[in-house]
């Protein structure tokens, strides 16, 4: 009994649980074939979307208003600088990977300037600045048809004994950023920030240098998925960052951070990104139209956030 | 006068007006054939479907809330418009109707459960979005020829864009800003618990608001078939930033029910203007979106600093 207890009081439990009824529901259908490949495939695509869905859980957790719309933009330019320097050289593996954190560090920088020294609403300001990055990576990367260093697309496409190991990387990062939310100074004061800046500002938080390092740190993962995932899918592309929008907020919602700020779950993220990718392949194995796949993905998410419910505004 | 002229309250409102102008004479300037009726016509036809757009946006921004599948929604309320409501109209003005019922409920599930209004709607976005693939799975339909007709109006002296732009803010902005219950449900944004006091059922609010929003996507969608004459589930996409950005530029806050529906439907003019004017610079259109964005962030930073000067 009290096992129940204790595991209905993380909110992470349901998302792995949903992921678990979909596999199961998947696997029934097809009578077990294949079962084991399409855990694979899930931990394949679910990486990409916990790597922004860090970022974003602690941009979101700082607070009402707070939320990162530039990642899919920011993933695209990311994509497109790494792979034109590269220019599918093993050699410049390490330059490429440097121009992208550089493309996430300028982006940070200039999201936050936006907010603190324009004072503009985060989602404005995210929203005109992925306008502005958007616009640079489609003219930077117009035509842009560079496959990525061979040791990039081995290294994010390997796999052992079925578990990929960009996989493996990631959950050990999201351990890590799982260490970095609940144990260090960083992660308690977004935390406190997202439950009362006024309070954790007259407790002595630097409550703006905070803000600045989330926006930054949600940039750079953002980058960073970029980079991967244009070794992963064989080159970048304008439109890969598009569908990590929703993604992002997703896995954080569905991962039980709450949207008002101030509680965070990162293993939530793993679950829920793993969640939104079964449930897709559930409903392309039961034969659903790409219509029904969508009309699905959304009201599941809404169903989620409802039942999740809003929590009492904290002001 | 003088000292009117510079109080910040003046040139807060008339911030989205001058940038309107200012960006409508650089056009001028660099290409002076634009100024004529033809080119006028051509330079904002679209400006209806994303005016409307704007204006629904506009009503779910008055509560503090956001609407991110707004988008989508116009996209979906197209194709019902080049199907459904072209062959069987009866059918097509039930499931519109029935579009303006979804919102309005999600109004008042977001205002019961008290949910983050981004959420719910960039949820709903992939419903619409779903809905509008399985009834137009690829592009096409037509669009019914009494829509067509009132869009392609060809009026006398001034483009019918324009004229329909100004009837739109003006009616919007009487229904809004003039009406008494129009001061509450924009009272609804600045302090609901006042207004929860004072008697006033905010879930009716929420439900009003969110109403309006599906009836002005609705109007948007199909004003954008009778320029496009067909249909596409994508075809509003872009909508749901360019009503946001459209309603920011227009003086409309964040928070706290400060809106414009005439700023609003100039913030949709001058986003609109921003294609033709790098048409004319030449300036690849690759750079569109990002002229909006600077645009934007251009607009925001004077806004910034006439509060500034305020205190």
């Amino acid at each position: 009994m009290s096992v129940i207890r204790v595991l209905s009081g993380r909110a992470w439990v349901w998302s792995f649980l949903g992921m678990f009824l979909v596999w199961l529901v998947t696997a029934v259908y097809t009578g077990g074939k294949g079962s084991a490949d399409v855990i694979t495939a899930a931990l394949s695509f679910a990486t990409f979307t916990v790597i922004v869905g860090i970022g974003q859980m602690f941009v979101i957790t700082t607070g009402p208003g707070n939320v990162d719309l530039s990642i899919p933009s920011t993933i695209a330019l990311s994509g497109a600088v790494a792979m034109k320097l590269m220019g599918s050289s093993n050699d410049m593996l390490a330059i490429g990977l440097a121009a992208s954190l550089g493309c996430g560090l300028a982006v940070g920088i200039f999201n936050y300037l936006l907010i603190r020294v324009l004072r503009i609403p985060p989602i404005i300001a995210t929203l005109s600045s992925s306008f502005l990055i958007l616009s640079t990576a489609i003219a930077y990367g117009r035509g842009l048809k560079i496959k990525p260093p061979p040791m990039l697309a081995e290294f994010t496409t390997a796999q052992v004994g079925g578990v990929p190991i960009l996989a493996i990387v990631i959950i050990l990062f999201a351990i890590l950023m799982s260490v970095v939310l609940n144990r260090t100074v960083y992660g308690r004061s977004v935390l406190a920030i997202g439950q009362n800046m006024r309070a954790a500002w007259l407790a002595g938080i630097n409550v703006e240098r905070i803000r600045f390092m989330t926006y930054v740190l949600s940039a750079l993962l953002a980058a960073i998925c970029g980079f991967l995932l244009s070794g992963f899918s064989g080159g970048a592309s304008l439109n890969m960052g598009q569908e990590y929008l929703l993604a992002s907020i997703a896995v954080v919602v569905i991962g039980g951070t709450s949207v008002a700020g101030g509680k965070a779950n990162v293993p939530g993220i793993w679950g829920a990104a793993m969640f939104m990718f079964l449930l897709v392949t559930m409903l392309n194995t039961l034969g659903a139209s790409a219509g029904i796949r969508l009309i699905m993905t959304g009201l599941i998410i809404v169903a989620v956030i409802t039942i999740a419910g809003g929590d009492e505004p904290q002001r | 006068m003088r000292a009117y002229l510079t109080s910040p309250r003046f040139l807060r409102a008339a911030l989205p007006a001058a940038s309107f102008a200012i960006l409508l004479a650089a056009i001028f300037y660099v290409q002076p054939r634009a100024m004529s009726y033809f080119g006028m016509n051509l330079m904002l036809q679209y400006t209806v479907p994303i005016a409307l757009a704007t204006i629904a946006q506009m009503f779910i921004i008055t509560v503090n809330d956001l609407d991110l599948s707004i988008g989508p929604f116009v996209g979906l309320t197209a194709c019902i418009g080049a199907t459904l409501l072209a062959d069987t109209p009866v059918l097509g003005l039930l499931a519109l109707l029935a579009c303006i019922a979804a919102y309005a409920a999600l109004g008042a599930l977001i205002h019961w459960r008290n949910l983050p209004s981004l959420v719910v709607t960039l949820g709903m976005s992939f419903v619409w979005l779903g809905i509008a693939v399985l009834i137009l799975p690829t592009p096409g339909g037509t669009a019914p020829g009494w829509v067509k007709a009132i869009v392609g109006l060809k009026t006398p002296l001034v483009p019918f864009p324009i004229i329909a732009a100004i009837v739109i803010g003006i009616v919007v902005h009487v229904a809004l800003m003039t009406s008494s219950y129009g001061a509450v449900l924009r009272g609804a944004g600045g302090n609901p618990r006042a207004i929860g006091r004072a008697g006033w059922s905010l879930l009716k609010i929420k439900m009003v608001m969110y109403a309006a929003a599906g009836f002005f996507g609705v109007l948007s969608g199909l004003s954008l078939i009778g320029l496009t004459s067909a249909a596409d589930a994508h075809i509003a996409d872009r909508y749901t930033l360019y009503a946001i950005a459209g309603v920011i530029l227009g003086g409309g806050e964040f928070v706290g029910g400060r809106v414009s529906p005439i700023g609003a439907v100039i913030g949709a003019m001058t986003l609109t203007l921003t294609g033709s004017f790098l048409t004319f610079l030449k300036i690849s259109p690759d750079w569109q979106i990002g002229a909006q964005g600077g645009i934007l962030i251009i607009v925001l930073a004077l806004r910034a600093l006439i509060n500034r000067r305020e205190g």
